[in-house]
């Protein structure tokens, strides 16, 4: 066992600290070391997008960093939008619009959509299209995803104002 | 597709990471976004014995103008802090074009613009603009600086003049000069992906339209950047022409372009995309800088 | 068919938990004490192993065990074949070469376990890895199909002395003769290419053995829930009520999760056993792409005999099929092939032929279209050969030699992959191409549009194809349908999910038999404890066929509701109304009983049950289809290349899809769509390719490209048509695979219609820029 690392991390609104290899990825440490089994492993090389988080506030692909680059600082995941009793108005969206079927790359999406939808209020299909870009869905197809994300900027947009 | 065992250092400022790099010597390497890097420690590809992570340097994080009217851009600025910044884009309206070319929203986040220039993957896009902005690259290592220019910079495919205890502090980019345009144009498979041929053309007329410099960069065709002296020949002097950029075109695709074939393209489709894309550039790129860039 | 939920669009009931992060996939599942399991895969893809060295590993901290396959003993052993070869076919050969767990004497493909490391963390165990020194023989790999079937350059099983897998010839009609009165003959040499199942979650695979109650319960991402826990009990000898599979939230299967029998399920359990620990395995991408099941990769001579006026006379297809190093799962995927070259059109005469050949690549098994993609993609380009050859329009040819409504049903003299004649046992196959004509605006696209923006100078294309998918095959499957004392539903049913909705249309097809809302059924599938008989999701048989045996239980527990209310209610079941949880006498809702106590008074504690009579609101019930059900199809492709970099946007996409009785509007159309991107995916991104040495160089996401979301036409169009299956009370036909089969052959033909200039034929089904690029060369030197 080579040497531990002390890492200190904000993860949704809560402080943990764990002492961990400098080569545990952060992926690894949110789901086994945290137990916030919502961010989901599905390449380990950053194409597919399914453990995505906001880190200071960016969607990152979790993957792609180590836990200890985590210390001090702020992640959300998807265990921060809603629970299965009240979800977050773009989960509802994705609920009716059938914008998931095997549900594994599903907390990617969210995660990149959330930051997208906070920074783009009012976006175009196309728009919605190249954000997600990013992101592997095997099952739908996307058009589901697009369209779910739409209704909800407009959920949320009407709600706000 | 874990990564194995390495030690971690987590300088805090330049000097503290330099020091670190001097002791480490070629056991070190550096860690930047690490975006590129960290799919390769995954698929244990790579084996550092120490990474020296430089995220925790805020000095190493910035974009600032010089005194010439160029930027300085800090090796550890994120690629999307580029894609967004306005000062950039008016400076520099190539650089915001560029990223959206890179990899994906959630990758730029992380990725830096320092970390792909030394990454110096003959794919990379801020590798091959750099050479076409005619950057210059500050170099530091422990007790010594030096710079070098982008194209001096890199020397083949994932190569570049680092010293194993060197890093790569900060971009600057010259100013543009009055009626300059530029243009990127890429093919690849897919948004985000690896381009199978580009090009970048940075171009700057006189007052009569006629070109007075001309920068063109041939990317992902050949080892590293291949900055093209058939389009300075050809077009240096000359007022824009579907000739002209044609001749340039067929020198560069016969004569500079060096393109492999490779499981999605085969050699002579990445030429024939390069003789394509070196029209189509040429021909923005004049047109922007007669509209004043 | 549409009822009060039955038919209905309703958003699934699972959703919630998908999406906030609370659904358990396997890699969610922690056991105190469970310790991680890697395999040492073998670098070289055909090779003699000589020694295996795991000494070193043993002594790494963290490291608890190393086994190859000589530590296994007796215990090691190939198989069983998961699929065996159909009796029925006279004269065919088959030679069966099931599955090795882990790699003994010789390494026949790249990837393949030659240790399995346990350690106290995955990161420990892939550390092992360079600990173990592995000295290996190579030799000459088996890659080219038609080279392997020469024998060359060696044999994969030695002991074999060949590599056929098998042959098979299957013959309707006589083609020979059809070919001889036929006006033109036309011959094709065409390539089918290899794709990945790519689901977004790889495969795993945790076991706890409970020494004390001398009970195994294993987790696994498995398609077969039933089948698993068979040959894991089997293997080591206990009863099958001693070993429990449980499936959690799947993230994809897509086909290759059907698997059993391989490193994880056979070594595992025999390991947790020893160690007396739970065990963990989770595939990693790269195993995922070098060593789980991947389909396609077929070679086709095909020929088809016409009249000048295109009538088709017959059809002769002589292909190989590459089946990798192994062959367990029998030959479903050429069988499939056999069955849909011709299925939907008029074919008198037709003889086929597979040959399978071993070569040293990853095993092939069926993945979304299995074998069905391949046969269509072979038809329709002879077919858009004819029309070439016969100066005729694409779509008039098809309408031209489409199947009849009343020629149905129809034995089509080829026996399937369920090891019975198929037989088209409903459909309207002019009437998917005639509405799909109408949506696409067929005749005003080829005489107004596209020559409006050929004058403009665009490459516009359009290609218009047909196809059909035998779906919900047998054996059967069986579910049972229980009323508890909270007045909601529970059922159970021995497939497993891995996102089709099951817990959404199961639900809805006992919600409306038994007049409870959806939301008050709840759906257990793919655990063992729950039910345990069934052979798993595969070939679009979750709604068919487990949804019929559902539904068979539902309406058993429906005529119990009856009868126990009549006794209850002292009124004749005619009397009885059933709604809204309750049953009531007709006309006197306050005299009602709610299912609930309805249920505690047919489970007494004392008195007397008369004499043929179960106990409780419960019934089982089983549904076993003599043949598939048939669904169809058509669909129509717009694309635009742009000449000089051949790059290509999909502009139109349309599909028209009869898959017989619609249980949820909804999830059909998320259904059609995932096949449709999967299929554009193998049209024109994805594709597996092999070296000459047998290395895969397409072992990850940056190398094997998946479809996203800017790939994907703006919008998939899509028509449905309902002709109901006669072969089940509900009509239903599976869907599943629809998108994916017809995509690869309507795209390449709409390619060589943008660049017609060119009088393209491109023979293959994954293309890219770049071999559009080369297509176009060859052509235009020619020309």
């Amino acid at each position: 066992m080579s040497k531990l690392h002390h890492v200190t991390v904000t993860v949704n609104g809560k402080q943990y600290e764990r002492d961990v290899e400098a080569r545990m990825l952060l992926s690894d440490f949110l789901r086994h070391e945290l137990g916030l089994m919502g961010t989901h492993v599905g390449c380990e090389h950053g194409i597919c997008g399914a453990c995505t988080v906001i880190f200071d506030g960016e969607p990152v692909r979790s993957c792609l960093m180590f836990a200890v680059q985590a210390n001090g600082h702020d992640i959300r995941t998807v265990e921060s939008l809603g629970t299965p009793e009240k979800m977050h108005p773009l989960q509802e969206a994705f609920h009716e619009k059938h914008a998931l079927q095997c549900g594994f790359c599903t907390p990617g999406f969210l995660m990149t959509l959330v930051s997208f939808l906070e920074k783009h209020p009012n976006p175009t299909e196309e728009e919605i299209r190249e954000a997600i870009d990013g992101n592997i869905c095997r099952c739908t197809g996307y058009e589901s995803i697009i369209e779910a994300a739409k209704l909800a900027s407009e959920r949320m947009s009407a709600r706000e104002n | 597709m874990k990564p194995v065992n390495f030690d971690y250092y987590a300088p805090t400022s330049v000097d503290e990471a330099l020091d670190n790099l001097a002791e480490l010597g070629y056991n070190g390497k550096v860690l930047a976004g690490g975006q590129s890097l960290i799919p390769t420690l995954n698929f244990r590809m790579a084996r550092p014995a120490a990474l020296v992570d430089l995220n925790n340097i805020p000095e190493l994080a910035y974009i600032k103008p010089t005194s010439d009217g160029g930027l300085a851009i800090g090796t550890m600025t994120r690629d999307s802090k580029v894609e967004y910044n306005p000062e950039v884009a008016k400076r520099f309206p190539l650089l915001p074009e560029v990223m959206k070319f890179i990899a994906h929203p959630q990758i730029r986040n992380r990725g830096t613009f320092g970390g792909a220039i030394a990454h110096a993957d003959p794919a990379g896009q801020l590798p091959a603009v750099s050479v076409a902005m005619n950057a210059t690259m500050r170099l530091r290592r422990k007790g010594q600086e030096r710079t070098v220019t982008a194209d001096e910079f890199i020397i083949g495919p994932f190569m570049t003049v680092l010293e194993p205890d060197e890093m790569l502090a900060e971009v600057i980019l010259p100013p543009n000069p009055p009626r300059t345009g530029s243009s990127y144009k890429q093919v690849s498979r897919q948004k985000g992906g690896y381009a199978q041929a580009a090009v970048i053309s940075v171009v700057t007329l006189d007052d009569r339209n006629r070109c007075k410099d001309v920068r063109m960069v041939l990317m992902s065709v050949g080892e590293r950047p291949i900055l093209s002296q058939k389009a300075r020949e050809i077009l240096m002097g000359q007022e824009a022409s579907n000739e002209a950029f044609r001749a340039v075109a067929e020198a560069a695709a016969t004569q500079e372009a060096d393109p492999a074939t490779d499981l999605h393209a085969t050699a002579d489709y990445r030429r024939s995309l390069v003789r394509v894309l070196v029209v189509r550039s040429l021909t923005e790129a004049f047109d922007r800088a007669k509209r004043g860039g | 068919m549409t009822g009060k939920v039955f038919g209905q669009p309703i958003p699934r009931l699972e959703d919630q938990f998908l999406l906030t992060g609370t659904a358990k996939f396997i890699d969610d599942i922690e056991i105190p004490g469970m310790v991680h399991a890697a395999f040492l895969r073998s670098d070289y893809a055909h090779a003699r192993i000589k020694k295996i060295d795991y000494s070193a590993a043993l002594k790494r901290p963290g490291v608890i065990a190393v086994y190859t396959a000589e530590d296994f003993g007796d215990y090691w052993r190939p198989g069983p074949l998961q699929v065996p070869p159909p009796t029925a076919i006279k004269g065919s050969q088959f030679n069966a070469r099931p599955l090795v767990p882990i790699a003994k004497d010789k390494v026949r493909f790249s990837g393949e376990p030659l240790a399995v490391v346990i350690a106290e963390s995955r990161y420990i165990a892939e550390d092992a890895f360079d600990d173990i020194i592995v000295d290996l023989e190579p030799l000459p790999a088996v890659v080219d199909l038609e080279e392997a079937w020469e024998n060359k350059p060696a044999l994969v099983h030695d002991d074999l002395g060949t590599n056929m897998a098998a042959l098979v010839k299957q013959e309707r009609g006589n083609y020979e003769e059809a070919r001889a009165k036929a006006d033109v003959v036309i011959s094709r040499k065409i390539l089918v290419n290899r794709n990945a199942a790519a689901a977004m979650e790889n495969r795993g695979f945790v076991v706890n053995w409970d020494e004390r109650e001398q009970e195994m319960t294993v987790w696994a991402t498995t398609q077969a829930p039933i089948p698993l826990r068979n040959t894991i009990a089997a293997r080591l000898g206990l009863f099958e009520n001693q070993v429990r599979v449980i499936t959690p939230f799947i993230g994809g299967g897509f086909g290759p999760k059907i698997m059993t029998s391989q490193a994880d399920d056979v070594l595992l359990p025999w390991i947790a056993m020893k160690l007396k620990r739970p065990i963990k395995w989770i595939e990693d991408r790269r195993e995922n792409f070098l060593a789980t099941t991947s389909e396609r990769d077929q070679v086709h001579y095909a020929e088809i005999a016409l009249t000048k006026d295109g009538v088709i006379l017959g059809v002769k297809d002589v292909f190989y099929h590459n089946t990798g190093a192994y062959d367990p799962y029998g030959m479903t995927v050429p069988l499939n092939t056999q069955t849909h070259t011709i299925s939907n059109y008029r074919v008198p005469s037709f003889y086929t032929e597979i040959r399978m050949v071993f070569t040293n690549q990853m095993v092939v098994t069926p993945v979304r279209g299995a074998g069905r993609p391949e046969g269509v993609f072979v038809m329709e380009r002879l077919m858009d050969a004819a029309a070439r050859e016969l100066n005729m329009d694409p779509a008039e040819i098809r309408l031209k030699n489409l199947l009849e409504p009343n020629e149905l049903p129809l034995r089509t003299g080829i026996i399937g992959q369920d090891f019975v004649e198929g037989v088209l046992d409903s459909g309207n196959y002019k009437a998917n191409l005639q509405k799909l004509m109408e949506m696409v605006e067929y005749e005003k696209f080829r005489k107004e549009i596209q020559p409006a923006l050929r004058a403009q100078g665009k490459h516009v294309g359009m290609g218009i194809v047909c196809f059909t998918e035998g779906t919900a095959v047998g054996p059967y499957e069986g579910a049972r349908v229980t009323i508890g004392g909270n007045g909601k539903v529970s059922v159970a049913t021995g497939i497993s999910t891995q996102g089709q909705g099951h817990f959404t249309v199961f639900a809805q097809i006992v919600a409306e038999q038994l007049g409870v809302k959806a939301e008050d059924v709840n759906v257990v599938t793919g655990d063992t404890a729950h039910f345990h008989w069934g052979a798993g999701t595969f070939a679009s048989r979750g709604a068919a066929v487990a949804g019929t045996a559902i539904y068979n239980a539902a309406v058993k527990v429906r005529e119990k509701i009856f009868a126990t209310a009549s006794k209850w209610l002292e009124v004749p079941p005619e009397q009885i109304e059933l709604g809204d949880g309750k049953v009531w006498v007709k006309g006197k809702p306050e005299q009602f009983i709610t299912l609930g106590d309805l249920a505690f008074r047919a489970n007494p504690t004392r008195g007397v049950i008369e004499p043929g009579v179960e106990p409780g609101l419960e019934a089982t019930g089983y549904y076993g289809p003599p043949y598939g059900a048939t669904g169809a199809g058509a669909v129509a492709m717009i694309v635009e290349i742009d000449p000089e970099t051949m790059e290509l946007k999909i502009k139109r996409f349309v599909i028209v899809h009869d898959c017989g009785t619609v249980i949820n509007p909804l999830l059909l159309e998320g259904q059609v769509e995932g096949g449709v991107s999967m299929g554009i995916g193998n049209a024109f991104y994805e594709k597996m390719v092999y070296d000459e040495n047998g290395q895969l160089l397409t072992a990850s996401f940056m190398d094997y490209l998946m479809p996203q979301a800017t790939d994907m036409p703006p919008k998939i169009e899509i028509g449905h048509l309902t002709t109901t299956s006669p072969l089940n009370p509900l009509g239903i036909k599976g869907v599943g695979e629809a998108g994916a089969i017809p995509t690869p052959s309507a795209f390449v033909q709409a390619v060589e219609d943008a660049l017609f200039e060119y009088q393209l034929e491109i023979p293959e089904s994954n293309l890219s820029p770049s071999k559009i690029f080369e297509y176009v060369q060859k052509a235009s030197k020619k020309g």
